[in-house]
């Protein structure tokens, strides 16, 4: 092999040199930048990974809570909204409660103020017939006094007949 | 964009211009020279040579049978010098041989000229050279002890292995590699020494560390400083491969046991990213610390053991025991099994090897194609032409060997994230 | 610089591995047209995968290597 075989391809050819500096070389390079490198490195980038991790729980935990916040306004404000209408709408009502019963109040006073106007205008009007009935009567009564005291000055059957019609006039 | 094209062109007819001069001055006090690999009776030929060389200088490149290969493993191979552009910078030598002692010196000792990218030593001492950037030893212990000039190092085919010779007085010494733990499979094996030098490989590793340290350290302290902010400048670019790594790697293949893993697959992961960019960086060093199987065997080994110690009962029990399998299933499964705990690691240590040093060598190849096609400075007008297409090629592989760098690092770190959960899996059947 | 046949090998081993990293590549992009929110976890067994099939074909070029 012309390779292998020449003077000069000594890199395949481990020295002791280079064995035991690259040795203590390497060792020394774990041990010591392990130490002041790479262990702080690894450290504060675990401590900044759970900064972070913090960071962004803190403001999921932030943002749900807005969110509940805002849940929370949103269900008030639908809540106030609901309580408004109902009071506007149990405003409403108990206006037309007393609008109704008003009217109904004041139908019932002019029913019955209608009803005791008739009754009295009844009232009145009997008392008005019975006045008129009784005036009539008199007047009758007067003008047969009269007529019969010209046409049936003795007699009887004359009389008994007057006195017969006289109670038929009662009857009515 | 068209300023770094011209750049580039640019810096490649600077290299040309060089490697021509070079070779002109090759030629003019080469005309008494044959070539090393051809005349087999050179150093009896020129042995009363006027040149001070005395056979060992340099010798002319022949376009025709010119290969790219050693200029290429010579480029990835570690070195006793840092070469930054054409200068070279001396680095510190530890070097141990049982039958001396031990050595430490600078390898400016060695006295190979600055100014030049090769780094060949004109000096032995105490039988160690510098060839090529890399200290070898001379076998011959009959070779005088101490400082000592030496004539030049000089290179030989025999029997399809290129040996090295040191020319001395007129007499040539052998020369060889430090001692290597592939126990020859590779070329290697033991030999008189062992080579701990601070080499080019080592410092970019110490370089590239401590660069880290210095990163990881000033981004850990803006946390401290920044907590609860928004990450800002390098703290991003850290924050974004790391959170990378560790959720994509570790957490799904780890389960609930990532964060003790976790700091050793970033070290894994920022050590090779860091090495394999560093690496690639043109004319710093040429470091190719990834690219090494010492290095590699290095990471694969620790792995290794963090993946087998960290084993629970559920791992080893699918290894040596497979639950709910005849016997006969099983008496081929188990050495499967054994096998693979070693395969593991094997693949990764050569994966990550193989694809650095592929690339560092398809990059060299490319760029040595303008010498081939210019025959070495006998031809410009074919080399700018060559020059402008290979800037082309060596643009396209250096953008893949970047998204290589980053790929392999990370298929290193997430198999072994893998190998890790797999083996402290919880039972879960 | 002569050849070898240990270097056929090699290209065969390759060819194994393309194929295999190939189909992967191509049922993992149906995967992830078929279901974009998982491209993660796709892309890494992606590359898991891959990884292992080129660790076989890396197993196979070292064996090449070494049957001189």
């Amino acid at each position: 092999m012309f390779i292998l075989a020449d003077f000069d391809f000594n890199v395949m050819r481990p020295g002791f040199g280079l064995l035991f500096w690259g040795t203590v070389t390497f060792l020394l390079f774990w041990w010591g930048v392990g130490k002041v490198g790479f262990k702080p490195i690894m450290n504060a980038l675990k401590e900044r990974e759970d900064d972070i991790q913090g960071a962004l729980d803190e403001a999921k935990k932030a943002r749900e809570e807005m969110a509940n916040l805002k849940s929370e306004h949103t269900a008030l404000l639908a809540q106030a909204r609901e309580e408004r209408s109902e009071i506007m709408r149990s405003a409403k009502e108990a206006k037309e409660n007393i609008i109704n019963e008003a009217r109904t109040k004041a139908k019932e006073e002019s029913s019955r103020i209608i009803a005791s106007a008739k009754e009295q205008i009844e009232n009145e009007k009997m008392a008005a017939l019975i006045d008129i009935k009784n005036k009539s009567g008199n007047m009758a009564l007067e003008i047969a006094e009269k007529i019969l005291q010209k046409e049936l000055k003795g007699s009887s059957d004359q009389q008994t007949f007057v006195q017969k019609l006289v109670d038929d006039i009662k009857l009515n | 964009m068209r300023k770094i094209l011209i750049s580039c062109l640019f810096v490649f007819g600077f290299a040309l211009f060089l490697n021509a001069q070079d070779h002109s001055h090759d030629h003019h006090n080469h005309d008494h020279h044959n070539h090393d690999h051809h005349d087999h009776n050179h150093d009896h030929a020129h042995k009363d040579d006027h040149s001070s060389h005395g056979g060992c200088g340099h010798h002319e490149v022949d376009p025709a049978t010119w290969d790219p290969a050693p200029t290429a493993f010579h480029h990835i191979s570690d070195a006793n010098v840092f070469s930054i552009g054409p200068f070279s910078i001396p680095l510190p030598c530890i070097l141990y041989a049982p039958d001396h002692g031990l050595s430490m010196f600078m390898s400016s000792k060695f006295d190979f000229d600055w100014n030049a990218h090769e780094g060949t030593g004109h000096k032995a001492i105490d039988r160690y050279v510098l060839d090529l950037g890399v200290v070898r030893r001379i076998k011959d212990n009959s070779f005088p002890m101490g400082e000592i000039k030496i004539d030049g190092i000089t290179h030989k085919k025999e029997n399809d292995v290129t040996v090295g010779y040191v020319c001395y007085g007129g007499n040539k010494y052998q020369i060889e590699d430090q001692s290597t733990i592939d126990g020859g499979v590779f070329g290697g094996g033991m030999t008189s020494f062992y080579d701990f030098s601070i080499s080019k490989n080592v410092i970019s590793m110490f370089l590239m560390v401590l660069f880290l340290f210095w990163l990881f350290r000033s981004v850990a302290n803006t946390y401290k400083k920044r907590r609860g902010m928004a990450p800002t400048g390098k703290q991003s670019l850290v924050e974004a491969i790391f959170v990378f790594i560790q959720d994509e790697v570790a957490k799904p293949f780890l389960g609930h046991k990532w964060e003790k893993f976790t700091p050793f697959l970033m070290a894994l992961f920022f050590f090779i990213l860091a090495l394999n960019l560093f690496g690639q960086i043109p004319f710093l060093g040429g470091s190719n610390a990834t690219g090494n199987l010492a290095l590699t065997l290095v990471l694969a080994v620790i792995t290794f053991f963090v993946v087998n110690l960290n084993g629970n009962k559920h791992y080893w029990q699918h290894i040596f025991n497979f639950p709910d399998v005849p016997a006969p299933v099983k008496a081929i499964l188990t050495p499967i099994e054994i096998l693979g705990v070693f395969i593991k690691p094997l693949t990764l240590m050569l994966r990550l090897f193989a694809n650095i040093t592929a690339g560092h060598i398809v990059i060299i190849i490319f760029i040595s194609l303008i010498f081939m096609f210019s025959e070495f400075g006998r031809n410009m007008g074919i080399g700018v032409g060559a020059a402008a297409g290979s800037v082309f090629l060596t643009l396209f592989m250096m953008a893949i060997e970047l998204l290589v760098a980053f790929i392999q690092a990370f298929v290193f770190t997430i198999l072994t994230a893998s190998y890790i959960g797999a083996a402290t899996e919880e039972a879960h059947h | 610089m002569t050849g070898s046949i240990a270097a056929i090998g090699m290209g065969i081993a390759v060819i194994g591995a393309g194929i295999g990293i190939g189909n992967v590549g191509a049922k993992a992009m149906e995967a992830i047209s078929r279901q974009p929110e998982a491209v993660g976890d796709i892309r890494s067994n992606m590359i898991l995968i891959a990884g292992l099939i080129e660790g076989a074909a890396i197993i196979a070029i070292v064996l090449s290597f070494l049957a001189r």
